[in-house]
Formats: C-alpha cells, structure tokens, sequence
C-alpha cells in the first residue's frame, strides 16, 4: 500500500472522526449534565439532513439553507424538549429508551410519508464543489476539506464555552452535582433546555454537511447512533475532550480497518478465507474498543470529572 | 394485511381492511415486495408495473378476474414469512409474485412451495433455487443473479479493460457478482473490495481504487448505496481517469439521485427503457402517462410477470387446479415480451437476450439507461445442469 | 392465589384453546402470529429476569436468540435431526458464549452494561454475518427439520404451537419459582443496594453471571423454537434492533412481571398487525403510542391489571 493512500485513509477517518464529534459533544451533554438517554438524537441527525434537502429546494442556495436548517433543528430540538424530554428526567433509564425509541419511529416513518422512501441526494455548494489534487489521479474534494475544518472549529468554540462561559461552567457543574447547582437558585430546567437545544442543534448540523457527502434517506440516524453512543462511551460520558478524541480514534480505526482488516488478513490466512472474515471483523473493531476500554477503563480515556451518569 | 386491492370489476380500485369478500371466481394473487424504508422504491416500481399490466386488460388476467393482495415485507425475514402464510393459509392465493430480494425469497420460498402454491419471482433470482435445489412451485421472471456479473465480464473483454477493481456489499449477491464476472472475464483483477451492506462512505474505497493502477471499475451496489458511491466517486474526479461499468447500480431507480454524474456509465443487464421493439415502446409510454416516471428493470418484470400469469390463464381456460396444467402453461411462456426472446429452461430461470446499456440524459431533463448492443444472445444460466427437472 | 397467578392462569387457558377456537371465526391463519408472539414473549421474559429482577440492562439479548438458532441450523444442516440433542447443542452453544460474555460484561453495571452487552451483540452478529457456508447475510432455508424420537409432532402445525406454549409455560414457571427463591432475592437486593447485598456475604457478582447465563439459555431455546417455526434462520435475529424490541417488550409490559412480557409481547405482535391492516404508515401512530404509553401508563401494561394501591410492585 502505498503511503498516499495511506495518508487519504487517515484524511477520511479525520473527516468521519469530525461528522462523529458533531453528533456525540451533544450526546454527550445531555447524557452527561442530565443523565438522559436520549435514542432520539441520532434521528435529529436525519432531521437536519432533510431540513437541508427541503431549504436547498426552497432557496436554491446552499448556504441561506445550512442557516435555515440550524435554526429549525434548534426548533424542533426545543419543542421535542418542552412537549416530551422534560417530562422524563425523573424518569428510569428504561422509560427513556422507550419514549424516545418512539419518537425515533415516529420521526423516521414521517421523513418517509413526506419525502418518500428513495434515498435522495444533495450536491455540495458551488464554492466547495471543486477537489484539491493529491495524487496523479486522485483529487481529494474540497468539500470534505472543509467538514474538517468546520468539525475543529465546533470543537474548539464548544471547548471555550465549557471552559470559560458562565453556562459552560454551570454545566459542568450540573454533571457534578445538580442539587448544589439548583440550591444556588440557578434555573436548572433552563439550563436543561440549553444544552438540549444546542445537542439537538448540533445533530441536525452534523446531519446537514453529511447531506451531500452521504445521501438523505430515512433511517439514516440509527446506525450513527449506536456509533455515537460508543464515541461518548470511549471518550467518558459527559466529557467533550473526550468526545473529540474518541471521535477521531473510532473514524480513524472505522475508516483504516475496513481498508486493511482483510488486506491484514490475506497475509495470514488465504485469500477467500480473509476477504470472508475481513468485512466483518472491521465492523468489529470499534465494538472491540468499546468493550475493552469498559473492562479496563470503564470511565472512559478522558472522564469528566465527577460525572454522575 | 397492507393494501388489499381488489380488481374485481364490482369493486375496482375499492380499498378495503378486512376479510375476503371476492367473488367466488376471482383468482388471488399475492405479492410480497419491499415497500418500507430506502428500497421501497424498487417494490413501488413492481406493484407499479403489475398494476398497469392488470389495468390495461381490465383487472383480468386471462379472461379472469382477479384479486391482488400486495403486502410489504419490510425487508425482515420473519415479517416476509408470517405475510406469506397469511397469503397461503388465510388469503388461499393461487399465486405469490415476490420478491425484491434474494434474502425475502429465501425467507417466504418453503412454506409457499410446499403448500403448492406457485411462486414468481419479478426480480430476486438466486441461484439456491437454479440448481439441485430448483422446484417446480417456482419460477424467476428476472434473470439468475450470476448472469449480469457474467456479461459484464464479456463487455469488459469487448471494451478491452485489461486491470479491473471490483466492488461489492458483503452478502450474497455481491459474492455472487464477483465469482459470475470473475468466470468470464479475460483481464487482471487488481483487487476485489466487500463493504459492509448500506455503507454510507466509499471514500477509502475510492482511494484503494484510484492507486491501484486499474483502467475500469466493476461495481455492483444497488439502491442507496449506488447513489452515493457514483456521486463520490464523481466527486473525487475518478470518472476523468476510470471506467465505470457496474449493474443494478446505475438504474432508473438510482438515476434520479445520481443525475448527470451517472450520464455515460456502462451496466449489463437484460433491457432498457429505449428497446426497439413496439411492445416495450408502448410498455413505457403507457408506464410514464401513469406513474410519471422512468419504468426501471423492476417495473419491466413485474409487467412481464402480469403477462405472462395473463397468458398461463388464458392457456388452462381459468383452471387454477389442475397444478400440472398450470405448471406448463406458464413454463410455455406465451406472451410478448418487452424484452424480446424469452423463454424458461429446465429450472424455470429464463433463456434471453443480455446487452450493455449506458447512462443518458434525455432531452426532457430525464435520465434513463439506454440500449447499445446485444453481449449475449439466449444466454441461460450455468446451474441449471444440476436441476433435475 | 395471587393476581399474578390468576391472570397467567387466564392467559395459559386461553392460549391453551385459541387453536381450537380460531377455525371457529375462520382465523386459523393466525396462529402464526401466535406462535410468533409466544417466541417473543419467551425471549422477553428471560430478558426481564435481567432488568426486572437483576437491574441488568441488555442491549444484546438478541444476539442470544440467534446464537440459539444458527447452532441448531447448523446442527440440522450437518443431519442431526432429533430434537432433544439439538436442544442440548443449542444450551451448550448459548451456554458457553453467555458465560465468557457475561463474564466481561459484568464487570461494569448500569448504562455501561448497556452499551457493553451492545458490544457483544454487534460482535455476534457481525461473526454470523461472516458464515458463508450457512448463508451469509442471506440467512439459510432449512430443508430438514428436527423430530422428536422420529416424529414431526415439533414441526409446523398444531403440535409446534403446543410445543411452543409448553415451553413458553415451562419458561414461566421456572422464571417465578427462581424470582420467588433466594436467587431471586438476592438479584433484587443487588439491584436496589449491591454494597449492601455484598456485606449481607452474598458473592452478587456469581449471581448475576448465573441469571445472566440462564436468560441466555432461555433466549437461545426461543432461538432453536424460532428454527422449527420459520424453516429459515439469518442474521436479522441478532441485530440490536431486535434486542431493543425486546426491551420494549419488557418495559412495555412492565418490569419484573413475567405476565407483563407475555402482555408486551402480544400487544406489539397485535398492534402491529392491526394498526399496519388499517395504514401502511402505522407507525406514525405506534411511535407516539409508545411516547404516551411512556409518560401516562407508568407501571407497563400489567399494572393495568393490578389492583390500585398495589402498582408497581416488583415480584
């Protein structure tokens, strides 16, 4: 294999890694500060795809779109919140799954009945749609440059917020010890539905620069979702550095094992044997992480301090 | 029980919930396809297709009238099952016309073949029953899977590709593809590359592919997942460098998200929306005033499927019991194929024309695969040597 | 009698006579839907002996199911043929793969089970998804079916669903006789307060891996009954869809009650199958159902039947 490969490899699990650390700093959030399962975030994700294709069909520009997509997202997010979530965060564990479960095959069969089942299909915005050359005869897109670039930007502004904002600090604080922070009359419940609305937002942000990447169609948040859910468990639940760390590590691992697990393993077994086993074993690899890192480490590589989930 | 449309002509186009008021001589019909989540829109084109087929004769098939019972496997096994025993066990359907895909077919194939009912498949064609275990209840209108990857192999030969990079999901199909492209053709195959079913980011893929020193990609991903690998490898500036030739992949179920990105790709396969014959020609100008869309492979089936029931009926005079009648009645395959010549071999896969079709844009801003040779002419399946009927 | 008793009783009967009943409106056809029901409701009650008693949630429990199925697939496909040595393969199988599993898992507890017992799903799944020889991901249709002593009185028809409701009473009454002992109450003091379960001289951790294990004996029973039910098995029975099914089932029917995962059970077969005759997009209406259920139906739906007062008891 040769190293540019190599390097295009690592370029798109970056890529992956940064989509991944979009939907999982607000999972992780809300996991963390609330101690809420929250199944229905990754179909926020598709919502946020959908709210692309219908603004980019409505304005016919790619950018009024994304801006119009984070503020329904964060609409949506908020009403979700106000109607259903808050209701349950009293609740067990299980009721939570249960509802939101609901809400995921609610939300799904309603993308379907209003778009229809075909998967549908976004192009990037003229500006991005050009590539970079990297090899003789490989481009790399520039669009995917960008994701990049967008995913480190969020990283960093959500970091900032966390570390140093009046709201950042009450939300570490309410993953700590949300009685304390309610007993200095802060408003908990507003806090609630801060960080909520921004999870959901950024999910549906996540959801909206994949619509041209991937493609749009229903269901398309479940699968992300359970890969969400191990990012937040390798990273420490309630931890955005570690959010962003796991992120980068599972679409780094994703992205390289599904290159070189049976490239790996022709070189041990024979070929059929390995392009057999390989496919499924690269599906593993991140499984194989996760439960590992719960054996050894179970909170996590970066734990939050004291989180309470 | 989903849409239960009855055609009878009392109750034409009635929609109804519950029970099974037909008329005494109504003939069933069951049709199991995939009307859930991304794939629905190839078992859209199916009951489409049928539908029209049933329209144009007044919801009869041969002479008679019938009931069509169309139900949604949801692309779970036990879902296709438990429909297709209601099919068989409340609904007493004569025929079941399903499905859209080979694992659904595995899944409903026993229990209907064994309680002697006759299956037609209007698309899934897998070789588990083309051989030792090919059976007289059944009969695929399609083709057999391993045939499209077969002719592809033979146009890669005649296009004079000498390096091919092959991909495919990892399932059956794909695995399928590789070992039917790999028989026939003559080149080199610098890699064969299996992604996970659904995969949503071929970029990796398309970088193993663009070093790889290969002139053409063989490629086999339907649905969704067709739509964004041709988009992605677009994007990435491959169709400048490579060959694109692929089946199921590029098809007017795919086209309408792939749009110019596909235009110019290479398929095999048995038929194109374009085919200069009158029967076909007025197939799809018929298909489009209905539907208002391109008909695919899947809408073409299922419309040869309906005619070809028509032309069994019509044969044994409305006799649904005499199996062995019926049996031979549509083996004989007395109908006007869209597609040309048809006929069915010992196993009850069909004998036909293969051609290379490519991606066009026509002129009304719509995209369809056109037809521009024939590869292989009554080209029939390698299992049927092992079917013992 | 408790009420508990009285209504297991009262399903039991009934069950017991709908396939007598069923030609009476002209509905034989569903029993299919029964016995699938009763499969679920198996694999649902051991399940609830995890979270219902243990406090253990499993977001893998399918993958038990299937690991039940494709060893008694694989056992058939290589001409075993008698039952009863595929029921002891089937236990051996589930057995050995629960017992390394759950070994790992248990070392953590609460939502990190959850996401661990998902792990080992995914795993699972992802390994019969590599099994070429049986199918791959296509699954593989079972030509020969297993016998009792030469007989098909296990196979499709009358006698499967009597097979299936045997077990399916068997299940129940093992699952209550070990609730009501002091496995049981050593499972529920774990859940409610393991420090405590631990100095009380308990070895909770023993415990839990033996009901850990038993729940997947019993989920891989559900899967070699699935095999004999459907003629077909695939890789579609371990997804961790399904494993969230089953604790929808179970949160549904209401924790620790083995009559609620029959209940839950029979009501998803049920709405399913209702609302999908009226709509194809039923699940615009089974979505918010669950929400509602969720935020107005507290105890689960066996609680509808407990007297006031008594709600949301846990035995």
């Amino acid at each position: 294999m040769s190293m540019t490969l190599f390097l295009i490899l690592c370029l798109n699990g970056v890529q992956y890694g940064m989509l991944l650390f979009l939907i999982a700093a607000g999972l992780t959030l809300v996991f963390g500060v609330m101690g809420f399962i929250n199944l229905a975030h990754g179909v926020q994700y598709m919502v946020g795809a959908y709210l692309a294709f219908f603004f980019v069909q409505l304005t016919g520009s790619f950018f009024l779109a994304v801006v119009l997509s984070l503020g329904a997202a964060l609409i949506i997010g908020l009403l979700l919140e106000y109607f259903i979530f808050r209701h349950l965060y009293t609740r067990t564990h299980l009721d939570q799954v249960l509802a939101t479960f609901g809400i995921i095959i609610f939300l799904n069969e309603l993308a379907k009945v209003l778009f229809g089942p075909a998967t549908l299909s976004l192009s990037p915005p003229e500006l991005l749609s050009g590539s970079i050359q990297l090899t003789e005869t490989l481009r790399y897109p520039v669009y995917r440059l960008v994701t990049i670039f967008i995913g480190l930007a969020v990283a960093v502004g959500l970091f900032f917020a966390v570390s140093y904002t009046r709201v950042g600090m009450l939300i570490r604080a309410g993953a700590t010890t949300p009685e304390m922070v309610s007993a200095l009359g802060v408003n908990i419940q507003q806090l609630f539905m801060i960080v909520f609305g921004v999870g959901a937002m950024l999910a549906g942000f996540a959801g909206v620069i994949a619509a041209p990447i991937f493609a749009v169609e229903p269901g398309m948040g479940d699968n992300i979702l359970i890969v969400a859910f191990v990012v937040i468990i390798i990273g420490g639940v309630g931890s955005i550095g570690g959010a962003f760390v796991a992120a980068l590590l599972v679409g780094l691992i994703d992205t390289l094992g599904r290159s070189l697990a049976t490239m790996v393993l022709s070189a041990v077994f024979n070929p059929s044997f390995a392009s057999q086993i390989g496919p499924a074993l690269a599906s593993m690899l991140i499984y194989i992480l996760m439960a590992a890192i719960l054996v050894f480490r179970p909170k996590g590589l970066l734990p939050a301090k004291g989180a309470n989930a | 029980m989903k849409h239960h449309l009855r055609n009878s002509i009392a109750t034409l186009a009635m929609f109804s919930a519950m029970g099974s008021t037909a008329l005494a001589e109504d003939i069933k019909i069951g049709m199991i396809v995939t009307l859930s989540g991304p794939p629905a829109a190839l078992g859209q084109q199916i009951v489409d297709g049928f539908q029209l087929a049933l329209d144009q004769k007044d919801g009869k098939l041969g002479g008679q009238s019938i009931e069509l019972i169309v139900e949604d496997d949801e692309l779970k096994p036990d879902v296709a099952l438990l429909k297709a025993t209601s099919l068989v066990e409340r609904d007493g359907v004569d025929i079941v016309v399903g499905t859209v895909f080979s694992n659904m077919l595995q899944a409903i194939f026993k229990p209907i073949v064994q309680s002697e009912t006759f299956l037609i498949s209007p698309n899934a064609g897998p070789s588990t029953f083309a051989g030792r275990n090919c059976n007289p209840y059944f009969f695929a209108v399609s083709y057999q899977n391993n045939q499209n990857a077969e002719i592809s192999g033979l146009v890669a030969n005649e296009e004079g590709y000498e390096n091919v990079f092959m991909m495919v999901p990892n399932y059956q199909a794909g695995r399928d593809n590789i070992e039917g492209f790999k028989q026939t053709f003559n080149g080199t195959v610098t890699d064969e590359v299996l992604t996970p079913l659904g995969h949503q980011d071929f970029s990796a893929e398309l970088a193993r592919m663009s070093t790889s020193g290969s002139d053409a990609a063989y490629i086999f991903m339907p649905g969704g997942m067709g739509v964004r690998l041709v988009k992605q490898f677009d994007n990435a500036g491959l169709s400048e460098s490579m060959k694109f030739l692929s089946v199921f992949t590029t098809d007017e179920t795919t086209l309408p998200g792939q749009k110019d990105a596909a235009v110019g790709m290479l398929s095999a396969g048995t038929w194109a929306p374009d085919m200069p014959n009158d029967a076909n020609q007025a197939f799809v100008s018929a298909f489009e005033a209905k539907y208002d869309y391109v008909p695919g492979s899947y809408a073409m089936q299922a419309f040869e499927t309906a005619n070809l029931i028509d032309s069994a009926i019509a044969k044994t005079g409305g006799d649904m019991s005499d199996k062995d009648a019926l049996r031979g009645a549509i083996k004989a395959a007395e109908f006007t194929s869209v597609r040309g010549n048809f006929a069915f071999n010992n196993n009850h896969y069909p004998i036909q024309d293969f051609h290379m079709t490519k991606v066009v844009k026509r002129d009304d801003g719509k995209f369809h695969t056109s037809f521009v040779r024939t590869i292989a002419t009554d080209y029939a399946d390698s299992f049927a040597q092992d079917c013992k009927m | 009698m408790d009420r508990p008793l009285i209504l297991a009783a009262f399903i039991f009967a009934l069950l017991l006579a709908l396939p007598l009943l069923l030609p009476l409106f002209g509905a034989a056809y569903l029993t299919g839907l029964i016995i699938k029901a009763m499969l679920l409701a198996i694999a649902a009650i051991s399940l609830d002996l995890l979270i219902g008693h243990g406090g253990m949630v499993s977001l893998g429990h399918a993958a038990f199911v299937g690991v039940g199925a494709y060893a008694a697939a694989i056992g058939l496909e290589s001409g075993i043929e008698d039952i009863l040595v595929l029921l002891l393969i089937t236990l051996a199988v589930t057995g050995l793969v629960a017992l390394v599993t759950g070994t790992l898992a248990l070392r953590t507890s609460g939502v990190y089970l959850l996401m661990i017992t998902l792990a080992f799903g995914q795993m699972i799944y992802f390994t019969l998804t590599s099994l070429a020889a049986y199918g791959g991901d296509d699954g593989l249709t079972l030509w020969n079916l297993a016998t009792l002593f030469g007989s098909d009185v296990v196979q499709n028809g009358a006698g499967l669903y009597y097979v299936v409701l045997g077990t399916l009473l068997m299940v129940w009454w093992f699952v209550h006789r070990l609730s009501r002992a002091r496995f049981g109450r050593v499972l529920r003091a774990a859940r409610d307060n393991p420090q405590r379960a631990e100095v009380m001289g308990f070895a909770v951790k023993r415990y839990q891996l033996a009901a850990y294990v038993i729940a997947a004996l019993i989920a891989g029973v559900s899967g070699l009954l699935t095999v004999q039910y459907a003629e077909f098995v695939s890789p579609a029975l371990a997804t961790w869809q399904r494993s969230g099914d089953l604790i929808v089932v179970v949160v549904l029917g209401g924790l620790a009650s083995r009559n609620g995962a029959i209940l839950g059970a029979f009501f998803i077969v049920i709405v399913e199958e209702v609302l999908g005759s009226f709509l194809h997009e039923w699940r615009l209406i089974y979505g918010p159902l669950l929400v509602l259920m969720v935020l107005f139906a507290k105890g689960g739906l066996s609680d509808l039947f407990a007297p006031r007062g008594t709600r949301r008891s846990a035995h």
